[in-house]
């Protein structure tokens, strides 16, 4: 248990070492730690990143939808309201053109009671003039002038 | 075992805590001692071989892993083993962080160096105590002690390596006149100037000396028990199982001492330079 240029010689080791590992070995390791520190922060920032960006995409997803959900509830309603004054028109223009036909039909049936009433006033004359002719070549009692006129008024 | 002597307990005991010695020796000149009388002849002028081998084999053992990590370094998911390195990086960064509030970029690889080193040299107190100097034998090597920690030269070297650096900072920091001002004016004021140098004085030289001593004591006993049980081996079967059983019992406890040295030693470092940076 002698004190003795051990000593020295350990003092000279331990120097080098020191040296060499504030060198060789300290610097470079921090290094890689502080950037693989840094690279982990940044990695779960991006990672944070990302779950905001997904969330913000589906929000957007689903505003979408309700909007399109919207245009189309739009879209029928119109259809319907067209629907229902297409039917309207329809409805109309139909009663329209019934009446155009009914009133024409009208028409027609006037002139031709007209026509025959014509006619009839017609063969009343030659009718009235024939009973005149019989009256005035045949002698008159009253049986044979009975007889006469209903056949006159059975002739009308 | 040196040869020729007779094998007793005692002689086992000093064989185990007798250092490879290379050194000036009055009459033989510059020689490899063998034997303790030999040694201390030496003085001041001699090494001892196995603990600078195996403190600096061990030494490069760890720049040479730490290296390679440091090499293999990217900030891309780490591999097994460089994530154990890392972490131990990391672990000394947070105690430096922790416990050292100036700003200086020779802290932390001092504290890494300082931890890692005196751990490794610790671990090998964990090694059972015949193997290796048994096999230096084989190859003709009479002295062989392994836990360089056990040392005093080892620990004083890293103690006083660490108080020249607190001498140094203190004054580059403070100024001279602030370091002595430290040392003379307090705690009692500059009329009590050299009961004041008494006690800062005491209390500066304490530092290096507990800081290598709780080491070297802790270690030089952990080490002690280990012969002691490995005493048992050499007597009977049923006193030899009981040495199995303790030095296992001793080295779980001992894993414990081992890295908690390593710590303290190394939480002392950091907190003597982190005084020396700061007035008080």
């Amino acid at each position: 248990m002698n004190i003795n240029l051990t000593l020295i010689g350990q003092t000279i080791t331990f120097i080098i070492f020191v040296w060499f590992c504030m060198k060789f070995i300290w610097p470079p390791i921090m290094k890689a730690l502080n950037e693989r520190r840094k690279t982990i922060a940044d990695g779960l920032a991006a990672a944070a990143e990302g779950q905001r960006e997904r969330e913000r995409g589906h929000q957007d997803a689903e505003q979408l939808i309700e909007q399109a959900k919207s245009q189309a509830q739009e879209i029928i309603a119109k259809a319907e309201k067209r629907g229902a004054e297409v039917v309207a028109e329809a409805k109309h223009e139909a009663r329209a053109e019934g009446e155009r036909i009914i009133t024409a039909a009208r028409g027609e049936v006037e002139m031709e009671t007209n026509r025959a009433r014509e006619q009839l006033r017609v063969q009343v004359a030659t009718l009235a003039i024939a009973g005149a002719e019989q009256i005035l070549s045949q002698e008159v009692d009253a049986k044979a002038h009975e007889q006469m006129l209903s056949e006159l008024a059975g002739n009308l | 075992m040196a040869s020729g002597e007779p094998l007793t307990a005692s002689g086992y005991i000093k064989h185990h805590l007798q250092n490879l010695t290379f050194g000036n020796h009055p009459e033989n000149g510059w020689s490899i001692a063998h034997s303790a009388q030999e040694a201390s002849d030496m003085g001041f002028m001699a090494f001892h071989l196995d603990s600078l081998f195996w403190s600096i084999a061990l030494g490069a053992l760890f720049l040479l892993v730490f290296r390679i990590a440091a090499v293999r370094a990217t900030s891309d998911t780490p591999g097994s083993f460089q994530n154990f390195i890392e972490w131990i990086v990391d672990f000394i960064e947070d105690n430096v962080r922790g416990s050292f509030s100036a700003k200086n970029d020779l802290i932390a690889p001092l504290a890494l160096t300082l931890f890692v080193w005196v751990l490794l040299m610790n671990l090998m107190d964990l090694v059972p105590v015949d193997w290796i100097p048994e096999f230096a034998k084989l190859i003709g090597v009479e002295y062989m002690k392994v836990v360089p920690t056990t040392d005093p030269n080892i620990t004083f070297g890293l103690a006083l390596s660490v108080f020249a650096l607190m001498i140094y900072y203190s004054i580059k920091i403070k100024g001279l006149g602030g370091f002595l001002g430290e040392l003379t004016l307090q705690p009692f004021g500059k009329y009590m100037m050299p009961v004041n140098l008494f006690l800062e004085g005491i209390s500066l030289i304490a530092k290096p000396l507990s800081h290598s001593l709780r080491l070297f004591g802790n270690l030089y006993a952990g080490e002690m028990i280990f012969i002691l049980i490995a005493l048992l081996y050499s007597t009977n079967i049923v006193l030899g199982a009981l040495g199995g059983v303790l030095q296992w019992a001793w080295a779980v406890f001992h894993v414990l001492i081992v890295l908690l040295q390593a710590f303290i030693f190394m939480v002392l470092t950091i907190v003597y330079l982190d005084m020396a940076h700061h007035k008080h």
